[in-house]
Parts: structure tokens; C-alpha cells; sequence
């Protein structure tokens, strides 16, 4: 009997344009911690789905414990033993934890028995939660044990976990990795997707690393440094952002004692939220997702308004104005959703240029739109931001993520602005865009303008900010050098274990 | 002016038969936009339900026959909105404004020979000892039976969607599509079953119309009911029994200023007409007052197209 739990041999999945995977081959063993690395693009996610059941190889086989493995759906694989923990997609906000738990089983039990045995293995696993509450209440970290737990009720031999601590405090990622522990313990294997390699080192027994859908090495992780891991997975070596640091300018963005009720039923209201921003700065604003992110870039951009005082731009009060009048004074933004909010999906590149820049670069006169004028704006951004596009005519979805980012930061750093607020500018992109786009932060800062990042990568913060606060439930905690500042005070700052006690986690 | 012309057992009583089309055409929709579809094609499903009702009751003379036809005819009209949405992933407001359109004009057709003829009776059921009742025996316990099937069907949607495995998944569909997608399940196969739903309640509410209410068949004989019925289903934040609720409320109004009109109260006829949509409009503006509320009660993926992309 060999020790084989799933082996997955010769894996191939092409889509219209894109090889997902090329041949992919690795065995998970029964208790193992197994990583899946690689960067965004590499295959990954398609590979578990294949092994979940969402999506036919187009050639390879599978085998569970010896046998051929073959499901047609998700239903198939939970009955083999197989469970799997999304990294977004999966709960239904105005449903209960319980309901949510039903969804994901194959014959749950009656509500209230179902109820009973949420809080009895959320007991045994030192996750406590609430089987009644909607799952729309429940924070980030809250949501994961949602899932976590309906993995667990079914008693899973294989967990899949989707890149979980993406949303996650570092507290709340050792409970994470205590609950995996114990679990792997107990002989449950477990595939571990992420490309956050120092993770990997301190959780995983055993790595594949894949690039461009194909296996480009295989390891035992704790050996490995992780800048050996990290070339291996970008397969060249990185180059990080660097800046000089510049005297500090004047105050240019002003922010008192801000309050503001969210437009959004699950959203998170800002309560009493001050900052000050000089000229020449780089202020980084981490938290969980979900603590008010969203509605601070609503209130700086101008989509939501404000007390006229609660906002000022080079002391001039702006609370009040609409995103056209603030982007007129030199306060621009680029929020987070690329697709949809920071651009408009099917409009071209010079549309969408035209659509932030019209003010400040002059692309208007009497109603019309000078197509000429927009359209070398939109090539300026190209070239400037080295965006990989056939042309300006090309519509905005056709672009890869991390092009249209370079793209919709580049847009709004081409206009010069004064202050220039961001909301998580690198997420989804890969490591080389990533690094372009925080380098091109960090010039606009030496230039003397004033800017502020909103980010749930910390990485990143700590790469490029002078200053770092964080925010908690709607909260904003006085900023510090981020210069020497340890794990621990941000895991602090960003609200310590965030109403999750490390509870009774025993062996 | 007489107001001792207006009998108010007999108002009270009408009120049941008045709000039964719309009680049936509203829960109909109610199921559909759970499941995360928005059909405005509502009247146009009506209509032809109405009019497959109503020919199908003369042919056979059974007005059970003609029910049945109308929930089928319903059901089909609803399903080419259906295959649409769903597969060819039209747009899911302007499919819907076309299905309305394509339901008058077919129903026309299909019942051009049949103005002007009366349908065979439907029997009002007299329920032992209930109806017996004095004063509440006659205003509710006195009708026909699709009255009670109407507010039995109320009673079995709020339990299939509160406590049974299909309405959890459901109700799932039409929170988030992409999640249940990845949890496995089979978004639009449950999305046409419950769109056919819709347009089998919406059938028969329209044969309502045309074989016990009016009974006869003219053209465009619903008037809008279907508008109301959609109007109806956001004014319950998508709860059956206010479903209920709010039907009876619009079926008081109505019948109450057609007894005012025959009264001959001194207020133009066509404000009287107008006045249950103005309080339909009223009542929406007021439920909507409250954002956190209303949206709370939506379901958040209406009206969005699926498409397993993955």
C-alpha cells in the first residue's frame, strides 16, 4: 500500500488563447501540507478546480488512493472526500452562517441539529462562531471560519485552501495555521494555494511551483530561502522599488474628525477620522478589507459627500465638492475595482482617459471632446507606464489586470496631481507590474506630491510608505513611521486579533 | 351623493375576488426574482394566460380546464424569456419589456373570435359551518376556490422558501450566482424552472381575470395588473405574506372607487381610476424611504446574467 493520497499525473487544460495548465504532475500524501506557488496567472486556481470538479482536464488522469478519479462536479468530489475553501465567491451575505454551512454539504441535517454541530466542531477547532448571525455581519476573518467549518463538518481526507490569509490579520493568521496543524495532525491532507512564501516555509512539508501552467520545480519549502522560492516562482530575479527620501512639504490634504454613514447595508461607517498629509509624502492605510476601505476613498474622491470642513486641500475646505471640482483643485483618485469603477469595462483606452483627464489635461471645448488630444493622452499613458496593448482603440476589458492598473494609475499620475489617492493599487497583478506601479508611487511622492495607499498587503505598505496607519471597524488609528515598525504593533494597530480571542486551541 | 348605495359587506367581500389575480401574478414573481431573474413580462404572461384560460374553458366548457391551460400557456411564454436570458444571455429588463408586448399582441390574435362570449361558471364554494359565520362567513368564507388556492399558494412559497433544502438553494442562486455555481449547483436550470414558475402563477392570474372576475374576454383585459404585481413584490421586500398584504391593499382601493363612482360621489371619474396606482406609487416611495431596509430584502444578484465563465 503506498502512501499516495491524490496523485494528479500529466494535467492539461487549455482555454481559447491560454494554456491554464501544460501537463502538470505532483502527489499529495495522507497528513501532508502541500503548496501550490505560483503568481497570478500561473495555473493554479484552474488546477484546484479540476481537482474540485468545476472544470473537465482536457487530458491527464487523477488517482484517489490508487483508484481513477474523475469528478463531474463539485458534488462528486465532496463525496470522495475532497472540500475546498474559496478565496472569494463562495458565502451568500444575506443568508445565515447556517444556511450558508447547508449549501455546502451534501445532506446537511435539519437546521437545528446543523446548528448544534457548527458551534460543537467550532468548539473543537477554537473558531468560535455564531450559527444564527448573517453572514454579511461577520468580518473577513469571521467569513473564512464559515467556510473553514463547512469543509470540516464533512469530514474532508483532502482540504483545498485558495489563497486564505489574503484577507487576514497576521493574528488571525496563526489561529489559521494552529487550526491547519491540527488538522494535518489528525491525517487530513491539505493543498495550500499562495504566493506568500514565508507562509509556505513555516506551514507547508512539500511545494509545487508552477509558472505559466507548467511544474517548474518541486521542494521541501523550509529548506528553501525565500528569495530562492520567490525567483523560482517569477523566474527572474526582482527588482525593488527604491526612493530618496525628500524634506516633507506643507500639509496637503487635511482630514477632521470625519464621519461618515456607509451607503452600503453591510458596509462600515468612518467614525471620527483625522490625517494629515504633506507634500511629498507616502502614507499607507492597511486593515482588513471591509473596515472602511471602500467608503474612505468614496469620501476622498468625492462620490460621497461631507461635512465641507471634515475635508481640506491645501487648507481650502472641500467636504462638500463633487469628484470633478476636487479633481479640478489637484485631488485625484483610482479606486479599487478596476473593472467598473476605476474603468469603464467596454469603452476604449482613449474613452476611459478622457473620462478622469478631461479636466486637468483640457481633452474638452464647448461640449465637444478633442478625440486628437485624448487620444495622445491615452498613448502618453502607454508608453509612460509601459502598458502592454495592441493600441488606445482597444477596449479596456481586453487588457490583463495588471496592465489595466498600470493603466488606470498611470492615468491619474499623468495628470499631476497634488494629492493622489489610491485603494489597493497592486492587487491581482503580477510581481513586475506590481513593482512598476509602486515605483511610480514613490516618483510622484519625490516630485512633492502628497499620496495616500490604501492596501490589504502590508508587504507593499511597508515597501513604500513613510507613514502607516491602519483602520478598524470605520476607525483610523494615528499613523507612525512605518520605518522600524514590527509585525506585531501592525497586527496591533490594524485591531489585534479583530474580536477573534485565540481561543482554547488544544492539541 | 349616496354612500347607503355602497354595501359594505359586499365591498369587503369583492375585495378577495378584486386582489386574486394580482395575489397570484405577484407570488409568481416573488419566486422568480428570489431565484435572482427580473421578469418584467409579467402583463404580457397575463394577457396570454387569460386568453388560453378563457378559450380553452369555452372549448371544453370546464373552467378547471381552462385553468390548467392558462398556468401551461403561462408557463410556455415565460419559457422562451427562459431560453433567452438564460442561454443567450439577452438583457434580462429589455427581454422582459418585449415579452409584455409580444404577449398582448399574441393574446389579441389568439382571441379574435371570442370577444363578446361568456365563460362557462366557475361555482363560488360554500365552506359547511364557516360560511355560516355571520358577517365574516359571507365577506370570506363565500368564494370561489382559486381564491383560497391563491392564499394557500402564498402559505406554501414562504414555506418551501424559509424552510426547505430547494428554497435555501434557491434563495442562494439569487444571492450570489458565482458562489453557488462553485458550490455546484445548477444556476440556470433552477433559474428556468422558477422563471416557468412565474409565468404558470402569472397564467393564472390572468385566467382569474377573464373567467371568474370580468368574465369575458376583451383585449388587453389586465390593464396593468402584471405592472402592479411587479410593483407588489418590491413593495413586500420580497416577503410572501406581504405579497398578500399588499394585494388586498391595491384590490381595496380599486373596488372601493368603483363603489364611490357608482355612488356618484362629486370627484371626477378619472381621478377615481387613477387613485389605486397613485397609492401603489405612494406606498413604494415610503417602503423605499428606508435604503438599508429595502436593500436588505433584495436579492443581490437580480436581474444579473449568469455566465460559468470558469
Amino acid at each position: 500500500m503506498d502512501t499516495t493520497l491524490l496523485a494528479v499525473e500529466n494535467l492539461t487544460k487549455a482555454y481559447p488563447g491560454v494554456v491554464a495548465n501544460d501537463s502538470v504532475s505532483f502527489t499529495v500524501r495522507p497528513g501532508e501540507v502541500h503548496a501550490l506557488l505560483g503568481e497570478n496567472g500561473a495555473g493554479k486556481s484552474t488546477l484546484v478546480k479540476m481537482i474540485y470538479g468545476l472544470v473537465r482536464p482536457d487530458s491527464g488522469v487523477m488517482r484517489w488512493n490508487g483508484q481513477p478519479y474523475e469528478p463531474a462536479t463539485p458534488h462528486a468530489a465532496r463525496r470522495t472526500g475532497v472540500a475546498m475553501v474559496f478565496q472569494h465567491f463562495s458565502l451568500f451575505e444575506a443568508l445565515s452562517v447556517a444556511e450558508n454551512v447547508a449549501l455546502g454539504m451534501e445532506d446537511p441535517p435539519k437546521m437545528g441539529e446543523l446548528s448544534a454541530r457548527i458551534l460543537e466542531v467550532s468548539d473543537a477547532y477554537g473558531l468560535p462562531l455564531d450559527p444564527e448571525r448573517l453572514v454579511g455581519e461577520l468580518s473577513a476573518g469571521e467569513r473564512q471560519r464559515v467556510e473553514i467549518i463547512r469543509c470540516l463538518l464533512q469530514d474532508p481526507k483532502l482540504l483545498i485552501m485558495d489563497e486564505p490569509t489574503s484577507v487576514l490579520t497576521p493574528q488571525e493568521v496563526e489561529i489559521l495555521f494552529e487550526t491547519l496543524r491540527k488538522l494535518s495532525a489528525e491525517g487530513t491532507a491539505i493543498l495550500y494555494i499562495s504566493h506568500k512564501l514565508e507562509e509556505i516555509r513555516s506551514l507547508c512539508d512539500g511545494a509545487t511551483i508552477l509558472r505559466l501552467g507548467k511544474v517548474v520545480g518541486t521542494c521541501d519549502p523550509r529548506e528553501k530561502t525565500a528569495r530562492e522560492l520567490a525567483e523560482l516562482m517569477v523566474g527572474q530575479t526582482l527588482h525593488t522599488p527604491s526612493r530618496e527620501s525628500e524634506a516633507l512639504g506643507d500639509v496637503a490634504l487635511e482630514l477632521n474628525s470625519l464621519n461618515l454613514k456607509s451607503a452600503n447595508p453591510f458596509g462600515t461607517s468612518l467614525k471620527d477620522v483625522s490625517l494629515s498629509v504633506h507634500a511629498g509624502e507616502v502614507v499607507g492605510i492597511g486593515g482588513v478589507a471591509g473596515n472602511g476601505q471602500d467608503e474612505l476613498l468614496a469620501a476622498l474622491s468625492g462620490e460621497i459627500l461631507a461635512a465641507p470642513d471634515a475635508i481640506t486641500l491645501n487648507r481650502a475646505a472641500i467636504g462638500g465638492l463633487g469628484p470633478n471640482q476636487r479633481r479640478k483643485l489637484g485631488l485625484l483618485t483610482a479606486p479599487e475595482e478596476r473593472l467598473g469603477h476605476a474603468a469603464a469595462p467596454d469603452m476604449s483606452l482613449t474613452e476611459n482617459a478622457v473620462l478622469t483627464g478631461t479636466i486637468r489635461e483640457g481633452l474638452t471645448q464647448n461640449g465637444f471632446v478633442k478625440w486628437g488630444a485624448a487620444r495622445d493622452f491615452a498613448n502618453s499613458i502607454i508608453e509612460a507606464f509601459d502598458v502592454r496593448t495592441p493600441g488606445p482603440e482597444n477596449a479596456a476589458r481586453s487588457l490583463s489586470g495588471g496592465n489595466l492598473q498600470k493603466f488606470v494609475i498611470g492615468r491619474e499620475v499623468l495628470q499631476r496631481p497634488d494629492v493622489l489617492v489610491v485603494n489597493q493599487p497592486t492587487w491581482g497583478v503580477d510581481a513586475s507590474a506590481a513593482a512598476a506601479i509602486r515605483q511610480s508611487l514613490l516618483d510622484l511622492a519625490a516630485k512633492g506630491a502628497a499620496v495616500i495607499c490604501i492596501s490589504q498587503d502590508l508587504d507593499e505598505l511597508m515597501e513604500i510608505s513613510d507613514r502607516f496607519a491602519a483602520l478598524n471597524e470605520g476607525r483610523l488609528t494615528p499613523p507612525r513611521p512605518a520605518k522600524g515598525l514590527t509585525v506585531d504593533e501592525i497586527g496591533l494597530m490594524m485591531g489585534g486579533a479583530h474580536d477573534m480571542e485565540v481561543s482554547h486551541v488544544e492539541a | 351623493m349616496d354612500f347607503s348605495a355602497i354595501n359594505p359587506l359586499v365591498l369587503l367581500a369583492s375585495i378577495m375576488v378584486a386582489s386574486t389575480p394580482i395575489v397570484l401574478a405577484a407570488i409568481g414573481e416573488l419566486v422568480v426574482e428570489k431565484a435572482g431573474v427580473l421578469n418584467l413580462g409579467v402583463e404580457g404572461m397575463m394577457i396570454t394566460g387569460a386568453v388560453c384560460g378563457f378559450v380553452a374553458a369555452v372549448l371544453s366548457g370546464s373552467p378547471t380546464v381552462g385553468f390548467i391551460a392558462a398556468a401551461i400557456g403561462g408557463a410556455l411564454l415565460s419559457l422562451l424569456f427562459g431560453i433567452l436570458t438564460q442561454f443567450l444571455q439577452s438583457n434580462q429588463v429589455a427581454t422582459g419589456l418585449a415579452l409584455t408586448l409580444f404577449g398582448l399582441g399574441l393574446s389579441a390574435l389568439v382571441g379574435q373570435g371570442y370577444v363578446g362570449i361568456k365563460a362557462p361558471p366557475t361555482p363560488d364554494i360554500h365552506i359547511p359551518l364557516l360560511a355560516d359565520i355571520p358577517v365574516i362567513g359571507r365577506i370570506v368564507f363565500q368564494h370561489d376556490l382559486m381564491v383560497y388556492f391563491s392564499i394557500a399558494l402564498i402559505g406554501v412559497v414562504w414555506a418551501v422558501l424559509k424552510y426547505s433544502r430547494i428554497g435555501l438553494i434557491l434563495r442562494a442562486v439569487g444571492e450570489n450566482h458565482d458562489a453557488a455555481h462553485a458550490l455546484g449547483y445548477k444556476v440556470v436550470r433552477i433559474r428556468l424552472l422558477a422563471i416557468m414558475f412565474g409565468g404558470a402563477c402569472a397564467g393564472l392570474g390572468g385566467a382569474y381575470l377573464s373567467l371568474i372576475r370580468v368574465p369575458q374576454w376583451t383585449e388587453g383585459m389586465t390593464a396593468g395588473a402584471g405592472w402592479i404585481a411587479l410593483a407588489i413584490v418590491v413593495f413586500a421586500s420580497w416577503r410572501p405574506w406581504r405579497v398578500l398584504l399588499g394585494a388586498y391593499l391595491f384590490g381595496g382601493v380599486t373596488v372601493l372607487q368603483l363603489n364611490l363612482q357608482a355612488a356618484g360621489i362629486a370627484i371626477p371619474v378619472e381621478y377615481l381610476s387613477m387613485s389605486p396606482y397613485l397609492i401603489t406609487i405612494l406606498v413604494l416611495v415610503i417602503m423605499s424611504s428606508n435604503r438599508n431596509r429595502a436593500a436588505l430584502g433584495a436579492p443581490a444578484a437580480l436581474g444579473r446574467s449568469f455566465h460559468a465563465s470558469s
